[in-house]
């Protein structure tokens, strides 16, 4: 006989029934079970495989702690693994399935991993899959060989390959207090913060708050535990400054008390209301904090101990009081602590047999006979449990005589039937939080325990994750640390309810584990044996973080909840210390699993903010193709109907180099420089001289970084005396920003110089080409714009159809141009009073590619050549460094390495071929394209040109000034491209600079 | 983490831009010390502890910070502005000459 629902008790709702499937297979339970009570109450013990034996397993605890009963949960095509089935609420139509086996669960072809035993002990994948040193598997190819197969037999759930299509929320939050945990200790400490004033949030990660006493047989304040739990829920949720938070799992304690918290907020709704989230990450800044996260009970360590129908004595205790499912008909209590015997007492009243009470003590509590007598149970001390029988479900233990301080076993072997083993190796306090906020936790030699360490954030903890287990001491410490966490003063306790005291001995044996023959598992979930742990340690591995990463003992979804303390304390007798000095690891976040949806909340998808130029649906409106440059869109091409890309760039610059274009340049960075020493600044950042500038002029100036390389270029106008306009590449802007409030923060505090951003503030269109003054003319007021009044790089303001702009002579296409700026609101206006003024003269607006084709044909540089590798005198640029005045990067610029022979310079390359060539190419002098070695560069930018006819591009080449004049190959072996090329002189296309003259 | 900006108050370290280690001083802009530059450029302090560092307010009010943070604990012991405390300090070197 197994578990099965009793006739009364527990909070479920009797009244009602709930569909729901395992493995394929129709249950019903009832609102308020999970799935493994839900599971129990219909006679399963069987939940799921083990990780490496694929051993069958049961259900051990009822709580978050849970390493066995781990079950995917389907919703459409979207799985989810590696749920506790004790923190799963079922719903009408839950579909679960169990995990780690095949076929079937009954029936499971990786159980035979459990006769190789050995073969699997700790640090296998790195013994057995080190292949023979020569051969076919040699070196770590066995282990590449074998993974797969491993991969399938080994492990837990499968995540699933389906976009999840549920909604995941993200909340900010602040509160005065956060307490974490509303067991009877975190319900005082929310009442007491909140009857201070204070904004108060509960979180706990169950259904309902109460924790224990939502379990235990105490009476709190005159009253069953429960009914107490329910004024408390009553009086807090009437409160406007208390929000409470079930189904909230605290996970993580950051810096300055931030808290992050994770909210499941419909997963127990067959259909959640409209627009309700799955989950919600909370993120809390608290003013402080109460940790009321309570202990979790350990199991002990024995051969067997991983029979379904072995499981924690105060789960069993609560699936009775919770959920009115009786785990067993016929128990065994096997303990080495008094609080044991209560979880049996309760079970007996439940209507259980409770036949033995197997206890390793030699004598026990006076109060625990007492209980031990109320179950009708016979009492044996000073035994101990050696092993289990039965195959899926536990059928008898085998117990012997056991000295609680050798450890020796002795005597003679004595079976008792059972189809339940309640088991208790004492608790551990739910230190988790208080260790991600806290020094080392202190190892409590009394209570067997390591107890929260000193805060080094402002937390208070109460109850007993403090070590204090019983419930009137939760009630006090956490009425005290809701008054201290709230700043109020120091006074009087007054109106702590009175609870039962059970008058039992809090502190257990000091026994982890009973050292017999077989297996006896330490870590359930990762199927780490303490012969495990003892081999860990004769190989070597002495630090308990090593011993961790070596037999993977806690590090799996459970966190090692159950298991941390006994696999130290077990590793601790192999060293021969105290577990003290072996040490603990410390927590991390999360405290349990966390969705990644929670995490990602909306922000997935397309999250950058995208920039638009003022003329941006100008530009699509008359068909240009948008380009992403950075977080901007620019115009790639105008394209008309039938052209390719190629044909309408080419188009776009000849119309240019034959007449006249217009570009938008919205996008260059745009940084006023002002204030008296805005000119001695501008000295220092670029590499040539600034201060000698005319007002009404611009200059081209060229950055180098600290370490000498290239950095940035564009035009800087002076605009007056203490004024400047500077230009950086579109994608440098925001750099280049930062990098100059850096210079004047930290190592110019004394120039008096004032930066402002105005990439945003101004629209800037380009007018290029021969006939490009002539649309100026047509439609410039307000100004003349002949050769006399604005020169090249010479600077006019003027207005174009009544809009005030801006207009400097300088050009990128290397044709008579001109920039026109007007602020950004009236950029469409202006532009298209340019496009209306130059349709006599027959404009084409243009894109990026023909602009990059128009500025490769001059030679022009940008961040492709200007890549972070490069000198100013590799893209030969050494015209524009000063050598009358130190700038950021001169020092550095010419240390070895970056000057002389062998360094890539920048050349112009024409295809021979005539067929393109592309970027990334690498330039080869073999001639045979099957070895293609010895790279002495590469391409950096390409276009078909025009005005030369020819497939053209920059690339950097070892030494490439000496090498124009040459011949090599482009060799592009991904892209299947080899080719003859010249090597020519960056300057295409007129290299005398007469066009620009107009 | 939490960076008390002079300007605007406590704020979210997501506001702030690191910007390096903070003590570093720039050799004199026409030395020619390949040490000095080598050391200022590349070298950087990486202590378990006390660190003096700059935290531009980039998502704020712009204005670089030296932030005094102890490294292990995250534990912020002073905020000022970059600005000042390299107005003290070259007004302190002033006339002592040039750290080494």
């Amino acid at each position: 006989m197994s578990a099965r629902r009793i006739p009364d008790g527990g909070r479920v709702d009797r009244s009602r029934q709930v569909r729901f499937t395992f493995d394929g297979t129709s249950f019903s339970g009832h609102p308020g079970d999970t799935l493994a009570s839900a599971l129990l109450a219909n006679g399963v013990s069987l939940f799921g495989r083990s990780f490496k034996y694929h051993r069958p397993r049961g259900v051990m605890t009822a709580g978050i702690d849970e390493p066995n009963a781990l079950v995917t949960v389907l919703k459409g095509d979207v799985r989810e693994p590696n749920i506790p089935a004790t923190m799963l609420e079922i719903h009408d139509g839950l579909v679960a399935v169990s995990q780690n086996r095949y076929p079937s669960l009954a029936f499971d072809v990786g159980a035979v991993n459990g006769l190789a035993g050995k073969l699997f002990s700790a640090g296998f994948y790195y013994k057995t899959f080190m292949g023979p040193v020569i051969g076919p598997l040699k070196g770590t190819r066995f282990w590449m060989f074998s993974e797969w197969f491993i991969r399938r037999a080994a492990g837990l759930g499968r995540a699933g390959y389906a976009t999840d299509p549920v909604r995941y929320e993200k909340v900010n939050a602040f509160c005065d207090v956060l307490v974490v945990g509303a067991g009877p200790a975190g319900l005082m400490a929310a009442r007491a913060a909140a009857d201070e004033g204070r904004r108060v949030v509960l979180a706990d990660l169950h259904a309902r708050p109460g924790g224990s006493a939502n379990w235990s047989d105490d009476t709190i304040d005159g009253m069953a535990a429960t009914d107490w739990v329910e004024s408390m829920i009553a009086d807090l949720s009437g409160r406007d400054n208390v929000r409470m938070l079930p189904r909230t799992t605290v996970w993580g304690y950051y810096d300055d008390n931030t808290i992050a918290a994770l909210e499941r907020v419909t997963d127990h709704k067959a259909k959640p209301e409209t627009g309700e989230p799955r989950h919600r990450t909370w993120t809390f800044r608290a003013g402080s904090v109460v940790l009321a996260t309570g202990a979790l009970e350990r199991p002990l360590v024995f051969p067997g101990n991983d029979r379904p129908g072995v499981m924690l004595a105060a789960a069993a205790e609560r699936y009775a009081a919770e959920f009115g499912v009786l785990v067993g008909e016929r128990a065994v209590l096997f303990t080495n602590n008094d609080r044991a015997y209560r979880s049996a007492a309760a079970l007996a009243r439940a209507g259980a047999k409770i036949g033995t009470i197997v206890d390793v003590r030699d004598t026990v509590s006076a109060a625990a006979r007492r209980l031990a007598a109320e179950c009708g149970a016979e009492l044996l001390t000073g035994r101990s449990v050696v092993g289990t029988e039965g195959r899926r479900q536990l059928s008898g233990v085998t117990v012997r005589a056991f000295d609680a301080r050798s450890g020796a076993i002795s005597g003679d072997t004595r079976n008792l039937a059972a189809d339940c083993l309640l088991v208790s190796g004492g608790w551990s306090p739910a230190l988790h939080l208080a260790s991600q906020a806290g020094a080392r936790p202190r190892w409590d030699h009394a209570l067997q325990a390591f107890l929260p360490p000193e805060p080094t954030q402002n937390w208070v903890a109460a109850g007993a994750v403090t070590g204090a287990y019983s419930t009137a001491e939760a009630l006090r410490q956490g009425h005290e640390a809701g008054r201290r966490a709230a700043g109020a003063a120091e006074g009087e306790e007054t109106g702590l309810p009175l609870a039962s005291d059970d008058g039992l001995d809090p502190t257990p044996a000091p026994v982890f584990e009973i050292h017999a023959d077989g297996k006896a598992f330490v870590d359930h979930q990762h199927d780490v044996t303490a012969d495990d742990v003892r081999l860990a340690h004769r190989e070597g591995f002495v630090s308990v973080e090593h011993l961790k990463r070596y037999t993977t003992l806690g590090m799996a979804t459970d966190q090692g909840k159950t298991s941390n303390v006994p696999g130290m304390a077990i590793m601790a007798a192999a060293v021969g210390k105290p577990i003290d000095e072996v040490g603990t690891t410390r927590f991390r976040p999360p405290f349990a699993p966390v969705s990644l949806g929670s995490l990602a909340a909306e922000r997935h998808g397309h999250l950058k903010p995208e920039r638009l130029t003022p003329m941006h649906d100008w530009h699509v409106a008359n068909g240009a193709r948008m380009l992403p440059a950075g977080l901007w869109f620019r115009p790639q091409i105008y394209g008309l109907p039938g052209e390719t890309i190629e044909q309408a760039y080419v188009r776009e610059a000849k119309a240019v180099r034959d007449g006249v274009g217009i570009v938008d340049v919205s996008t260059l960075g745009k940084i006023a420089v002002q204030g008296p020493d805005a000119a001695e600044f501008l000295d220092r950042v670029y590499t040539n001289v600034f201060s000698t500038l005319a007002g009404g002029k611009a200059r081209y100036g060229l950055m180098l970084r600290e370490d000498g390389f290239a950095y940035d270029d564009g035009t800087t106008w002076r605009l007056g005396e203490t004024e400047f306009l500077m230009t950086t590449t579109t994608v440098n802007a925001g750099k280049v920003m930062q990098n100059l409030e850096y210079f004047l923060d930290v190592l110019w505090p004394d120039l008096k110089v004032h930066l402002t951003s105005v990439t945003d503030e101004w629209a800037g269109a380009a007018l290029s080409g021969p006939k490009a003054r002539k649309v100026l003319e047509a439609c410039v007021g307000g100004t003349a714009v002949d050769d006399a009044t604005l020169p090249f790089m010479g600077i006019v303001r003027g207005e174009i159809d009544g809009v005030p702009v801006t207009i400097c002579r300088l050009s990128f296409s290397g044709e008579l141009a001109y920039e026109v700026y007007c602020g950004a609101g009236h950029g469409t206006q202006v532009w298209e009073a340019l496009i209306e003024a130059g349709r006599p003269f027959g404009i084409v607006p243009y894109g990026l590619e023909a602009l990059g084709t128009l500025r490769i044909e001059k030679g022009h540089v940008t961040g492709a050549e200007i890549d972070g590798r490069t000198t100013a005198r590799d893209l030969h640029l050494d015209w524009m460094l000063s050598k009358k005045k130190p700038f950021i990067g001169s020092a550095m610029m010419d240390r070895e390495g970056m000057t002389g022979s062998r360094r890539l310079q920048l050349v112009g390359v024409v295809s021979l071929d005539g067929r393109p060539l592309n970027g990334g190419a690498h330039i080869v002098e073999s001639s045979n394209p099957a070895a293609p070695r010895d790279s002495i560069g590469h391409v950096t930018s390409v276009c078909y040109s025009p005005a030369l006819r020819k497939y053209i591009a920059l690339a950097l080449v070892e030494d490439g000034k000496a090498r124009r004049g040459t011949r090599a190959f482009v060799s592009d072996p991904l892209r299947g491209r080899f080719g003859p090329v010249e090597l020519v002189s960056h300057h295409f296309f007129d290299p005398e600079g007469k066009r620009l003259h107009g | 983490m939490l960076i008390t900006c002079p300007y605007c108050g406590p704020r979210d370290v997501s506001e702030f831009t690191y910007q390096g280690e903070a003590g570093r001083t720039r050799p004199d802009p026409a030395s020619t010390d390949r040490a000095a530059w080598d050391g200022y450029v590349y070298d950087r302090l990486n202590p378990a502890g006390e660190h003096s560092e700059y935290w531009q307010h980039s998502g704020g009010c712009r204005a670089h910070l030296l932030v005094k943070r102890n490294t292990l604990t995250h534990e912020i012991a002073s905020v000022a502005f970059a600005r000042e405390d390299q107005r003290i300090h070259s007004a302190g070197r002033r006339g002592k000459g040039a750290r080494p």
